[in-house]
């Protein structure tokens, strides 16, 4: 897949001092669902926010599409759509004049059909007519949506799409994102929420403190730096293990009814079945066992802490 | 050129105009009658003539002026701050479009409003008052061309207030101040000799001179320093958006 976003030796410095951007070097690929994690205040809006135009970089360069956005800007943000973060509407415009303005905006000819089938699709149809003032949080989401894809963009920029939106309504964008990845456009999501990003993403960024940690693909990402974790529930309560399980790390929880092993899915050897070896000679049985892959969550939150 | 993005926002800018039609148009025009039965009837039955035109006449450029100016900077003023305030300008800055696309969709709606509106005060005027224009293509030259040096004087301060305080700040504190003082309501001929040397520096009395010598041939300063001012203006107010979109001023980080 080759790249249709290049960022080379971006920083960005602004006017307080404050280093919001350092060195990040990053390449999206064409067709991709990317996931920018970071926590707050990590360069997510900034990174987002210089490659649409809406912020100045300090150094280094961006390419989108293979358009210099700054030398040939008309062209690098025609490929552009974006949904900010902040719910900004006009609030007295109808939902069909402010996604039609949307489109002029954008150099692009006059096309009801396709404004139609964008509206359709994100559910707003009925409210065309409808004032942006009088619509919902999450309808209003909808529509920056639909502004975002009145022109038909390649790319696609959604920087936290579902904050403060309903379960249900969150996966109604999701369905919305995979139907415009299916189309060939390239979505970058930034979020706050783990799942979103397990669920949906191909490839994961996580930025923190202006510093682009790591980017992965999300499999081989889960698979790298995924634990699991063994529970074994046992038939009889322990009060202390005993001498010849220390070596193993073990957690002993539920007041000595559950044994809890962490290992490494990529290590050469897990530990598992001499575990459980030992365990028969120490003379603890258990009636049940499960084991659970650590989430993204977990990984994100080991990342950010050690970086 | 985008052209139509451009169109895009001026449609968007008039559009706003049809929908507070009563704010936009009807109250000034309101204003304007009222200006006329205070100062063309009440005070005017008491004036004869100013150089020999009636004083109800007399005043008509002036009142027009007194609009334009104001309007044109109220309008394209709150027509690019509002997106600053809402939050919706960030479609304005990643959209295709250039720095001069974007003056041209604001300031041309701005300017259009400000010449629509002279031209029903004008209607208005005719109502009131006999009214013969010597110059109608210097008229609606002056009439243009203060139009868009206003809402380009508007748009800057749009783009440097930070709330509504300071958008209303300048239009009220100065330029309504400079209008009324600008020879709006009598020739500046008609003030002691130190007070028109102080008058010579009010801007807007160039502008109003130009305006009242289309109408009726006779100026408080020649026409040629009525253009080259407003002309002036204009540059300096072309001269500091070219800066403003350069640095990003109050628009990017």
């Amino acid at each position: 897949m080759s790249s249709i976003i290049s960022v080379a030796n971006l920083s960005k410095t602004y006017g307080s001092g404050f280093k919001a951007l350092k060195n990040v070097n990053l390449d999206i690929q064409r067709g991709e669902i990317f996931a920018l994690l970071g926590p707050n205040g990590a360069g997510k809006t900034t990174l987002i926010s210089i490659i649409c135009g809406i912020a100045n970089p300090s150094e280094g360069k961006v390419l989108v599409g293979g358009e210099n956005i700054q030398t040939s800007y008309r062209k690098a943000r025609s490929l552009i759509g974006l949904v900010p973060q902040e719910l900004h509407t006009d609030a007295f415009e109808s939902v069909w004049a402010t996604v039609s303005f949307s489109r002029g905006l954008f150099g692009k000819p006059k096309n009801p059909a396709h404004i139609e089938k964008v509206l359709k699709d994100l559910s707003l149809w009925d409210k065309k007519d409808n004032k942006i003032i009088t619509l919902s949080g999450g309808m209003k989401r909808r529509v920056m949506i639909a502004k975002a894809l009145s022109h038909e963009p390649q790319i696609l920029f959604l920087d936290e799409p579902t904050a403060g939106v309903d379960v249900e309504l969150r996966k109604g964008m999701w369905e919305v994102v995979r139907t415009l990845q299916q189309s060939g456009v390239t979505i970058i999501l930034t979020t706050h929420y783990i799942e979103e990003a397990e669920e949906m993403a191909d490839r994961i960024g996580v930025i923190n403190k202006g510093e682009i940690v790591l980017v992965e693909d999300k499999a081989t990402l889960m698979q790298k730096l995924g634990k699991k974790r063994l529970t074994l529930h046992l038939q009889g309560k322990l009060d202390a293990l005993p001498e010849s399980l220390r070596h193993y790390e073990l957690d002993l929880c539920d007041g000595g009814a559950t044994l809890i092993y962490d290992y490494d899915t990529k290590g050469e050897r897990t530990g598992i079945t001499s575990l459980l070896g030992d365990l028969r000679t120490a003379g603890i049985r258990f009636n049940d066992l499960d084991t659970t892959q650590s989430s993204l969550e977990d990984i994100f939150v080991d990342l950010v802490r050690t970086s | 050129m985008n052209h139509r993005a451009i169109r895009a926002i001026y449609l968007f800018e008039m559009a706003r105009t049809w929908r507070t039609l009563l704010q936009s148009i009807v109250s000034p025009v309101v204003s304007t009658s009222l200006y006329f039965v205070v100062f063309g009837a009440a005070i005017g039955s008491r004036i004869s003539q100013v150089e020999g035109v009636s004083y109800g006449t007399f005043i008509v450029p002036g009142l027009i002026m007194l609009s334009v100016l104001t309007q044109s900077i109220a309008n394209a003023s709150f027509g690019i701050y509002f997106p600053k305030f809402t939050g919706t300008i960030y479609e304005i800055l990643s959209a295709p479009i250039s720095y001069y696309e974007i003056v041209l969709g604001y300031v041309g709606a701005a300017a259009t409003k400000s010449i629509i509106l002279g031209l029903i005060i004008l209607a208005t005027a005719g109502l009131f008052v006999p009214l013969h224009i010597h110059h109608p293509v210097w008229m609606l030259a002056f009439l243009v061309l203060t139009a868009v040096t206003f809402s380009l004087f508007g748009f800057i301060i749009g783009i440097w207030a930070d709330g509504f305080e300071k958008l209303q700040m300048i239009p009220m504190l100065v330029v309504t101040p400079l209008t009324f003082l600008g020879g709006s309501f009598y020739s500046i001929d008609m003030l002691p000799p130190a007070w028109r040397t102080v008058a010579l520096l009010n801007p807007v009395v160039y502008l109003i001179s130009g305006f009242r010598w289309s109408f009726y041939e006779i100026a408080d300063v020649s026409v040629a320093v009525s253009i080259g001012m407003t002309t002036a203006f204009l540059v300096i107010c072309l001269v500091v958006i070219w800066w403003i979109f350069r640095t990003g001023y109050r628009l990017k980080n």
